[in-house]
């Protein structure tokens, strides 16, 4: 690793792949990824809700796969390839159809657990393009949120990657109007 | 369009699903200074000195303040005011603010933090609710007293059922954590911007401490990632801390609170303990009630009162009963001040008259279903408060609803037949399938003891294009505010939706509106906005009534026309952006505008044109409630709403662990005003009562600990009344895993009153899911749990204990058996 620790400023500097794009960040060394990204890159949209690796609310992708961005150092991505959630975006700068499943459906109430849930679901979709509900359960099981009850942000899920399929997805409707 | 009714994706969520909304954490103002706290170790200690020489040392410290800095008053306003910001020569619970600090970077001034030492006797603390009812450290007592119950308990004729219940600890647990920063502003004022629910009550507290006029002190909430009531009154503590700290530096101050930091001292719902007692008569009539609650308030009063005065106004239940004793306590301890939680003091009690409801009904045989049913509230019926219900009591049809999507009494066959095959198979399958029953009922908005803070107020102002800013001062925080109060004024103004846009609250520009809480937010804001657009739709209809807008629109849409070709229109700029009767987010990017668009637009520009004023101040004030504080009786809310909830769970009978399966849950909501943004309140009140009933709960430490305090000595790590889960990995939560099917149900029996006939929803879906739970665990088991949460370790013990009561008594029975043949 080509870590240029500069005496004075006790600052590292890295080279890595943001978002698809080439970055080079100067930081303190013992900076966690997640304050890399939100403090020295002014990229706010990865939150934190422990910073202890317990609420998944800071996952990134490192290199496609799902990283609690609290629990690992800024150092460890040189080289490598991340994203966030303001990469979530296709090539043609529309929506990621997580993105647009998520507020199709209110899968995002407070929104403060989405970029974490939308990040680990990216990588769920590309392994695997069909999931069952437990396959979805069982990927998020490391994500906290405490407004919808998950169920909205199963069936986001479910719908992107019906959409992404290429299925013409009903939206769910479950709520039942009764004794009308 | 009418978008009321419809399921209108949240505006809100665009922002949200990109990472670009803007919550308190993501801002920062140049030059910002970060604080610290220093908090005390102690439940109850007096400070003898404060030094602060060392952390003055340390490099980029601007400031350390200590009660006697303060300004203002040493004082966080709220109904009895008995908090202070700092802790003024005592303190009097463990996390208690001391000092502050503000320093350059977040670690300098944690460790200036660390550096302040703070010398402290200890004395005596109170740490269990019983000991401070004891000690008559009464914060609160209510009354209420209707008919004669002790009749009715000196009856022979009569099933009585008496049992104490108790309820935990429950942290709010919203993922994103309690933050503030204050601005200095250039004329003096101070700006606050962070994560709340009640920008007014922030507000008051900065103005209290400051010393500043209300009308310097402008709070502005931010982006919220959760409340449940967490945010209700507790950020006003926080918020003070920094505006004292800026005031101090003339810098902006940022203090966001750490996870186990907002654990430890913000505030929670308020551990219970009710004593029970009911009667009801072999027919299955509820007669009678006696009840003791008691609520452990912590070390200050904070909202207890009204949090008990809730509870006290639900006590038995959502059913007929004439005769009631009720005494309800809020005890003063030394530990952390609890609060706001959804549910507001019912969760605690209703687990109580659920359990009673289905204890009876199995003494009396009667189905729990059916026992329920025959009790239940009905228009023209009085509730417990002696309040004559006239209109909107759908409880009954939420019974009916749940009990037809279930397919409740097939459902109810097939489970004991599969119960009896699992009994024995060989070797015997351990899993128990039960089913449970929880109904509530829940008075809708603050209520007679509301009093100046029961209005609302609304700003409405629409621009020369026909966009619409509307401003309330009531909170999203995720329920769904934004969304629901946009189809209101969408609907009230009669413009399409894609015109409106609800405001970041801001003290302002409204008036005080109270607070976002007790489910009063679509009914007081909905009717403010409501009561805005009426005055300028009267306007407007001067002179637009019969005026022929064809040919101002045929030329607008001509002038877009051209303008396009010409191209000086970007494709995604407002001419070419759609509004559909299928407002999605996905589908709005793209289009052009619909034919009610160019009418409203053509109207607004007509309006301009003709000097008619096109904004307006509401105010909705609510109808009348009354209250007598002698015997608890009144027409205390303006309505209620009902809520009946059915739960399938499989107990594991050799672990103890209890898995939910399956949850009906129907709401009586008035009307719906959004049914997806009403789903996502009740699937996720559901979860978080799931939470309540089944995992969460707060450790403390008690003197048992001394022996490692002695160990270590110097304090020890975990002080008696220190909570020892301040972590998601310590408090748990329900995860992804652990998620039923659920059903929501909405039933409408429209309050006149309401917007749209709309009541309100945010808090029935948590209330009455811990008791369904536990009764379903009974139905599958036969063990009668009397305390929350049901943990595998708890189940498991209580099916010892059932065991071993079983097998005590066997001999007798076999023995009576023998006899009786
Ligand atoms: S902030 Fe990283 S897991 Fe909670
Ligand atoms: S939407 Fe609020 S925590 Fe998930």
């Amino acid at each position: 690793m080509a870590k240029k620790l500069k005496r004075k400023t006790q600052k590292v500097h890295i080279a890595f792949t943001l978002n698809g794009e080439p970055c080079e960040v100067a930081f303190a060394p013992h900076k966690t990824l997640l304050e890399v990204l939100r403090e020295d890159l002014n990229l706010t949209g990865t939150k934190h809700g422990c910073e202890l690796g317990e609420c998944g609310t800071c996952a990134v992708l490192v290199d496609r796969k799902p990283v609690l961005s609290c629990l690992v150092l800024g150092l460890t991505v040189e080289g490598r390839e991340v994203t966030t959630v303001e990469g979530m975006q296709l090539a043609d700068g529309s929506l990621h159809p997580l993105q647009t499943a998520f507020a199709d459906l209110g899968a995002a109430q407070c929104g403060y657990c989405t970029p974490g849930f939308l990040l680990t679901a990216k990588e769920l979709l590309e392994k695997n393009s069909k999931p069952t509900r437990d396959d979805i359960k069982e990927a998020l099981s490391g994500n906290l949120c405490r407004c919808t009850g998950y169920i909205k942000i199963y069936e986001a899920v479910e719908l992107a990657a019906a959409r992404m399929r290429g299925e013409a997805a009903e939206v769910p409707e479950e709520v039942v109007l009764g004794l009308k | 369009m009418r978008t009321v009714g419809e399921r209108i994706a949240r505006p809100d969520s665009l922002d949200k699903v990109q990472g670009t909304a803007q919550y308190v954490d993501d801002l920062s103002f140049g030059a910002m200074l970060h604080a610290a706290v220093v908090r005390s170790p102690l439940a109850h200690g007096r400070i003898k000195k404060i030094s602060t020489a060392a952390a003055r040392r340390i490099r980029g410290v601007h400031a350390i303040l200590t009660a006697q800095d303060i300004p203002g008053q040493n004082l966080i306003p709220m109904i009895q005011p008995d908090q202070p910001l700092l802790a003024a020569g005592e303190v009097r619970h463990i996390g208690e603010a001391v000092a502050l600090v503000a320093a350059e970077t977040k670690s300098a001034a944690e460790e200036a933090a660390r550096a302040i030492t703070v010398d402290y006797e200890a004395l005596p603390a109170i740490l269990t609710l019983e000991e401070g009812f004891a000690k008559r450290e009464i914060v609160q007592h209510w009354k209420l007293r209707r008919g004669r119950p002790c009749d009715i308990f000196s009856r022979h004729d009569v099933v009585v059922v008496e049992n104490t219940y108790q309820t935990p600890y429950q942290e709010h647990a919203y993922i994103e954590t309690n933050g503030m920063i204050a601005v200095p502003e250039t004329d003096g004022g101070i700006t606050v911007y962070g994560s709340l629910q009640c920008p007014f009550y922030v507000q008051k507290a900065v103005a209290s401490v400051t010393g500043m006029k209300m009308n310097h002190c402008r709070v502005i909430q931010t982006v919220t990632g959760g409340g449940f009531g967490g945010k209700e009154d507790a950020p006003g503590l926080p918020a003070a801390m920094v505006a004292l700290l800026a005031q101090a530096t003339g810098r902006p101050v940022k203090y966001i609170l750490s996870r186990e930091e907002d654990m430890q001292v913000m505030s929670k719902r308020h551990p219970g303990k009710i004593v029970y007692r009911s009667a009801a008569s072999h027919d299955g009539i509820l007669l009678a009630v006696d009840v003791d609650y008691f609520l452990d308030a912590g070390a200050y009063a904070t909202l207890s009162p009204v949090v008990l005065w809730r509870g006290i106004n639900h006590a038995a239940g959502p059913y007929r009963c004439e005769h009631v004793r009720v005494d309800a306590y809020a005890i003063r301890t030394h530990k952390v001040p609890c609060g706001a939680f959804r549910g507001f003091g019912e969760p605690q009690i209703v687990f109580a008259h659920e359990r009673q409801m289905d204890l009876l009904a199995e003494r009396i045989g009667l189905d729990a279903l059916q026992f329920r049913e025959k009790n239940a509230l009905e228009t023209g019926d009085h509730t417990v408060t002696e309040h004559e219900l006239k209109e909107s009591v759908g409880f009954k049809d939420t019974i009916i609803e749940v009990r037809r999507a279930s397919n409740y009494d097939r459902l109810k066959l097939e489970i004991e037949k599969s119960n009896g095959a699992r009994i024995s198979e060989n070797p015997p399958n351990p899993k128990r399938r039960g089913l449970g029953w929880g109904c509530c009922y829940y008075g809708v908005g603050l209520g007679a003891r509301g009093g100046y803070l029961n209005p609302a107020g609304a700003s409405v102002v629409i621009s020369s294009d026909g966009s619409v800013n509307v401003a309330v001062g009531t909170t999203e925080i995720g329920q769904g505010m934004i969304t629901v109060l946009s189809q209101i004024a969408a609907d009230a103004l009669g413009c399409p939706l894609e015109f409106i846009r609800i405001m970041p609250p801001d003290t302002s520009r409204v008036p005080d509106s109270g607070p976002t809480v007790a489910s009063r937010t679509t009914l007081m804001s909905g009717n403010a906005i409501a009561d805005a657009c009426r005055q300028i739709k009267s306007r407007m209809a001067a002179v637009c009534a019969d005026y022929d807008f064809s040919k101002i629109i045929a030329e607008m849409k001509s002038q877009a026309v051209a303008a396009s070709a010409r191209g000086e229109t970007h494709p995604k700029s407002d001419f070419h952006r759609i509004v559909t009767s299928s407002y999605t987010p996905s589908n709005r990017a793209s289009g052009h505008w619909s034919e009610e668009a160019w009418l409203w637009k053509a109207t607004i520009q007509r309006c301009v044109q003709n000097m008619v004023q096109l904004s307006a101040h509401g105010w909705a004030v609510p109808p009348q409630t009354t209250y007598d504080g002698e015997t608890g009786l009144g027409d205390v809310y303006v309505t209620y709403s009902y809520s009946t909830n059915l739960v399938e769970v499989e107990v594991d009978i050799e672990t103890g662990e209890t898995t939910v399966l399956k949850v009906w849950t129907a709401h009586d909501v008035g009307k719906a005003i959004n049914p997806q943004t009403g789903e996502g309140q009740i699937e996720g009140g559901v979860v978080q009562g799931i939470g309540y009933g089944l995992l969460e709960e707060h450790v403390l430490a008690t003197d048992g600990s001394k022996a490692a305090t002695r160990k270590t000595g110097k304090g020890g790590p975990f002080p008696p009344g220190r909570i020892l889960n301040d972590q998601f990995s310590t408090y748990i939560i329900p995860t992804p895993m652990d998620i039923p099917e659920i059903h929501s149900l909405i039933v409408e029996h429209a309050f006149p009153y309401g917007p749209f006939g709309a009541k309100g929803l945010g808090e029935t879906p948590i209330i009455a899911v811990a008791p369904a739970l536990v009764n379903a665990i009974a139905n599958a088991t036969g063990i009668q749990l009397r305390e929350i949460p049901a943990t595998p370790e708890r189940v498991w013990q209580a099916l010892k204990q059932e065991a071993s009561r079983r097998t005590q008594q066997s001999p007798r029975r076999s023995r009576k058996a023998a006899s009786a043949i």
